[in-house]
């Protein structure tokens, strides 16, 4: 039987990792490459790593004592030596050669957000060029006056597609996985939005990331017991505690979630 | 001494694969060229994307007479990952139907599940005993896949898994192997598959 995932995500802002609320806030969080080792050895499903730097080229810091790397092509390739798990790689892509360069220094899989609601041919161009399996569309909703809205540019501008008309696109055109944020709970620790999972579950024909609001392991649960997403992501609840995946699994697998059997990997 | 050669067909992960075989310290080479395939003791062939532009690609770039004599006459041991699996069937249906490389007999063809691609951590369902299996710590590994290569020769397949219905995720004819999960993606469990296919001479 197929396994549900349990997917710790990664925000990088200028060659440091960070953690985010309602898409604003950011503290640093240290080495990036560090991070995807810990994930690795707690038995990580699956590793989803954003750059959200706005500015490209202003990454890496002069002030901190190790040496940051120069850019974030080569933080992908460098874990990738260690990290045998599949990575999805997003943030800044904005055409084919974009994720190309990707997919050369060890993704398996890009994620796209902006770029696609921009110009969603660039969806099917991707899918045809490196295949389906290969494509997460990412999807940042925020709710207005009781209504599901898409948001784009890091949340900042408002698209002018709906919500059920936009996962059609998605399919349609052959992206193979969604990645559905939620705006509102990003950083609130409330949960995840399980009425925005029903609607997105219930109009996709491709697996669905469920992302944003993961506050306690309870709340993976839920996000898996009450709706059909495939996968469960979450970024700030992995980085402040020992282990953290490794329990996540544990609690999930003790409740008959169908996870993994949680374990404990050496990397060396 | 084992050597492998990871042929370079223009797949996109030829470079995960070289990961892990480095990892595991072992030579390894990434090339298209006969004097690599000559010289390797074990032959990897990667694979994501579609079938049709795949063997196309694996067509232009590889001299298939000449790999074919190297694994249907000299029977080196040969391992198809993915893609690089199907690609042993006569024929794949994906985008318009494709010739394979014809050297286990069946046919590429969709999966039959509501919600495709298939990913994810799956099981395997062992049918016969096998020393790839040796030493495995539990029976999942990473899919990414819509289509599956049913088997002619139901006695070709060494694991299935399912996903709705079942498929075959491993096929072995001989010294050929094909795995249609991604062991280079699949943590230790992947490493260990990948470890026992090297001790095949």
């Amino acid at each position: 039987m197929k396994k549900k995932r349990l997917i710790p995500v990664l925000l990088l802002k200028d060659g440091n990792l960070v953690q985010a609320h309602n898409f604003k806030f950011y503290q640093n969080l240290g080495n990036p490459e560090q991070a995807v080792k810990r994930l690795s050895e707690w038995g990580s499903d699956e590793l989803i790593y954003l750059d959200i730097s706005k500015k490209k080229h202003e990454i890496g810091r002069s002030d901190i004592k190790y040496k940051s790397s120069s850019n974030f092509l080569s933080i992908i390739k460098k874990f990738s030596k260690f990290s045998f798990m599949p990575t999805t790689i997003g943030g800044n892509i904005k055409n084919l050669f974009d994720v190309e360069k990707r997919l050369l220094v060890g993704a398996d899989k890009v994620s796209i957000n902006s770029a696609a609601l921009i110009n969603p041919k660039l969806i099917s161009e991707i899918a045809k060029e490196f295949g389906s399996q290969c494509l997460v569309i990412s999807v940042d909703v925020k709710k207005i006056n009781g209504q599901y809205k898409i948001y784009f540019n890091h949340g900042i501008d408002l698209s002018n597609f709906n919500l059920k008309e936009w996962l059609k696109i998605i399919y349609n055109n052959g992206a193979g996985e969604i990645l559905i944020n939620s705006i509102d709970r990003d950083g609130s620790k409330e949960g995840y939005d399980i009425n925005l999972l029903k609607i997105v579950t219930k109009h996709s024909k491709i697996p669905v990331i469920a992302c944003g609001g993961v506050g306690t392991f309870t709340h993976f649960y839920q996000g898996f017991k009450k709706t059909n997403i495939d996968a469960a992501a979450a970024a700030n609840i992995f980085h402040y505690s020992d282990q953290s995946v490794f329990l996540a699994k544990n609690f999930l697998y003790k409740k008959k979630i169908k996870v993994r059997k949680p374990s404990l990997i050496n990397i060396n | 001494m084992i050597k492998v050669c990871i042929l370079d067909y223009g797949s996109g992960n030829v470079m995960s694969v070289q990961n892990l075989i480095q990892h595991l310290k072992i030579k390894s080479i990434v090339s298209n060229k006969n004097s690599d395939i000559k010289n390797s003791t074990h032959i990897i062939l990667p694979g994501v994307g579609a079938f049709g532009e795949s063997i196309k690609k694996l067509k232009k770039k590889i001299d298939i007479k000449y790999l074919e004599k190297e694994i249907l006459v000299k029977k080196k041991p040969f391992l198809g990952i993915c893609v690089g699996m199907q690609l042993l069937a006569d024929t794949g249906e994906e985008f318009g139907k494709h010739k394979g490389l014809g050297w286990i007999k069946g046919q590429v063809v969709k999966l039959k599940s509501k919600i495709l691609p298939h990913i994810g951590w799956n099981e395997i369902v062992l049918k016969k005993k096998n020393l790839i299996f040796n030493d495995l710590i539990d029976k999942d590994f990473y899919f990414v896949n819509s289509f599956h290569f049913n088997v002619k020769d139901k006695k070709l397949i060494l694991a299935n898994t399912k996903y709705e219905n079942y498929f075959c995720s491993i096929v072995n004819k001989e010294n050929i192997y094909g795995v249609q999960f991604h062991p280079e993606k699949s943590q230790n469990n992947g490493k260990q598959i990948i470890k026992n296919f090297l001790k095949i001479s």
